[in-house]
């Protein structure tokens, strides 16, 4: 499981996140949502330091990491060695053919023969109904296939944990929507996730759990059948204003 | 007119071969690797000690950049055998014409093509180290497969000029009694009183040898864009 405790991350002197104590269960779903600007990137960038949170504490199943103490090189690359992001922009990698983006991890990082991460790049492609266009160029996608190559480029590493950066907000809705079958179906297989996003009826349908974040603050973490029935005024302004907007 | 073209032609040519083109080409081979290495250290995140290459690396930049190559040349092939050291060089740092030639040129645009590579290397967006970042990789690693082969690509125009431009600059090396090209067509030209058609003869020359270079360009930017899609 992850975990942290006590995370701060301040920018310029301006806090993005104030003492935040979140888990995220494995082989569950934890969807966070928030307004615009309130630190969702930055909690989910700062479990694998793409963002350097300045205290706090971050465990990973029995490792403890005190963010206030420098971390080495070496825990940053094993953090980043279990678990895999997926961004909003895509950010595959142009000058690779789709079927060398899914492969270029397993090879580089984690070792594996050409042959056996080519097969199983094939197999993932297939899984994300991609099959046939593994010999084109990322250029060559629409927007929904790219998400779904970056998705299989983060299940080709077997990642403990996924983590997801609004994966389908700059889709068209008919692309989301072949983007969200995937992710429910990963979901499905009992893959470890933490999702942010602003589509709330997604976020009912894949969630285990949910964590709210207002202007660097949990407001609520905890199921997702009570977040949506929720009592809270805040939270039911919130939820209508998303809905409203995703029609 | 024509006769002199036909017969001072293949001397220039001859020249050509011997000199200009080999000392662009092995000149041009040396500066991409020391600008490589520089715009690599000028990049690094690495702290401590390696402030110091950063140091030099800046420097030798701003030195080659900010001094005109042809006082470059000067320096180093009349001016280098009076630095007298002692144990190290007593008699001064002596170096044949084309050593000097091609010491200097190599020098000259490695400084200009380190910043070339140091720029198309920061125009690649952020999100692409990020991404390889998060896949597990090593600084080293994301620099080698992810970055430098899309710097490759934005950098070929711009490295193609450094390379053009050092071509033409070879004619400096006239002045340091290497017997390249421009300095076989002012022999001849103080031969047969034809100034005008043997420096456009040469002109001509260069032209060519430049020309074919764009092509050659346009042909490596074919080949290294294969995946993007452009709006042409
Ligand atoms: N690199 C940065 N430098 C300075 N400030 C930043 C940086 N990244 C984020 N911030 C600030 O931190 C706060 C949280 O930003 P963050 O991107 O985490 O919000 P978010 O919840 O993901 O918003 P959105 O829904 O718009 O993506 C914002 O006030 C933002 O302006
Ligand atoms: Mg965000």
């Amino acid at each position: 499981m992850i975990e942290v405790k006590h995370l701060n991350k301040t920018f310029d002197g301006h806090n993005a996140l104030t003492d935040i104590s979140v888990q995220f269960p494995k082989d569950q779903t934890t969807v966070i949502v928030g307004p615009s600007g309130s630190g969702k990137s930055t909690l989910l960038r700062s479990l694998n330091f793409l963002e350097r949170p300045e205290s706090g504490i971050y465990q990973f199943d029995s490792d403890e990491i005190d963010l206030s103490q420098p971390i080495s090189n070496k825990t940053i690359l094993s953090i980043r060695r279990r678990t895999e992001m997926v961004f909003q922009g895509y950010n595959l990698f142009p000058h690779l053919s789709v079927l060398q983006n899914v492969m270029e991890g397993p090879i580089q990082v984690q070792k594996v023969k050409k042959a056996a991460a080519q097969q199983a790049a094939i197999d993932l492609l297939g899984k994300v109904g991609l099959a046939e266009k593994a010999s084109v160029y990322p250029s060559q996608l629409s927007g929904g296939q790219a998400q779904r190559v970056a998705i299989a480029r983060s299940l080709a590493m077997h990642p403990e944990y996924i983590f997801l950066d609004e994966p389908t907000s700059a889709l068209d809705p008919e692309l989301e929507l072949e983007v969200l079958k995937v992710l429910l179906q990963i979901a499905s297989e009992k893959q470890s996730m933490i999702i942010v996003t602003h589509n709330m009826a997604f976020a009912q349908q894949v969630a285990n759990k949910i964590v709210f974040i207002e202007d660097g603050h949990v407001l609520y973490d905890g199921g997702s059948d009570a977040f949506f029935e929720t009592d809270n005024q805040r939270i039911k302004d919130f939820i209508s204003a998303m809905t409203f907007s995703n029609i | 007119m024509w006769h002199i073209i036909v017969t001072s032609t293949p001397q220039l040519i001859e020249a050509g071969l011997k000199y200009t083109i080999p000392i662009s080409v092995i000149s041009f081979i040396l500066g991409l690797v020391l600008a490589l290495v520089t715009a690599l250290i000028r990049i690094s995140t690495k702290k401590g000690a390696f402030w110091i290459l950063k140091g030099i690396a800046r420097f030798y930049v701003w030195l080659f950049r900010s001094t005109p190559l042809l006082v470059q040349l000067f320096i180093v092939y009349f001016g280098l055998p009076y630095l007298k050291i002692a144990g190290l060089f007593p008699n001064g740092i002596q170096m044949s014409p084309v050593t000097a030639g091609i010491l200097t040129f190599s020098l000259n645009t490695g400084a200009y093509c380190a910043e070339t590579i140091r720029g198309a290397i920061l125009s690649i967006p952020n999100g692409q180290w990020e991404a390889a970042y998060s896949i597990g990789m090593t600084r080293t690693t994301v620099l080698r497969r992810i970055i430098l082969p899309q710097a490759v690509r934005v950098s070929l125009p711009p490295l193609a000029n450094s390379f053009i431009g050092l071509v033409k600059d070879t004619s400096l090396a006239a002045s340091i009694t290497i017997v390249e090209m421009f300095e076989v067509s002012q022999q001849i030209a103080a031969q047969n009183y034809q100034p005008l058609v043997m420096y456009c003869l040469v002109a001509a020359l260069y032209a060519v040898v430049c020309t074919a270079l764009s092509w050659l360009q346009g042909y490596l930017e074919k080949v290294t864009s294969r995946y993007v899609t452009t709006s042409n």
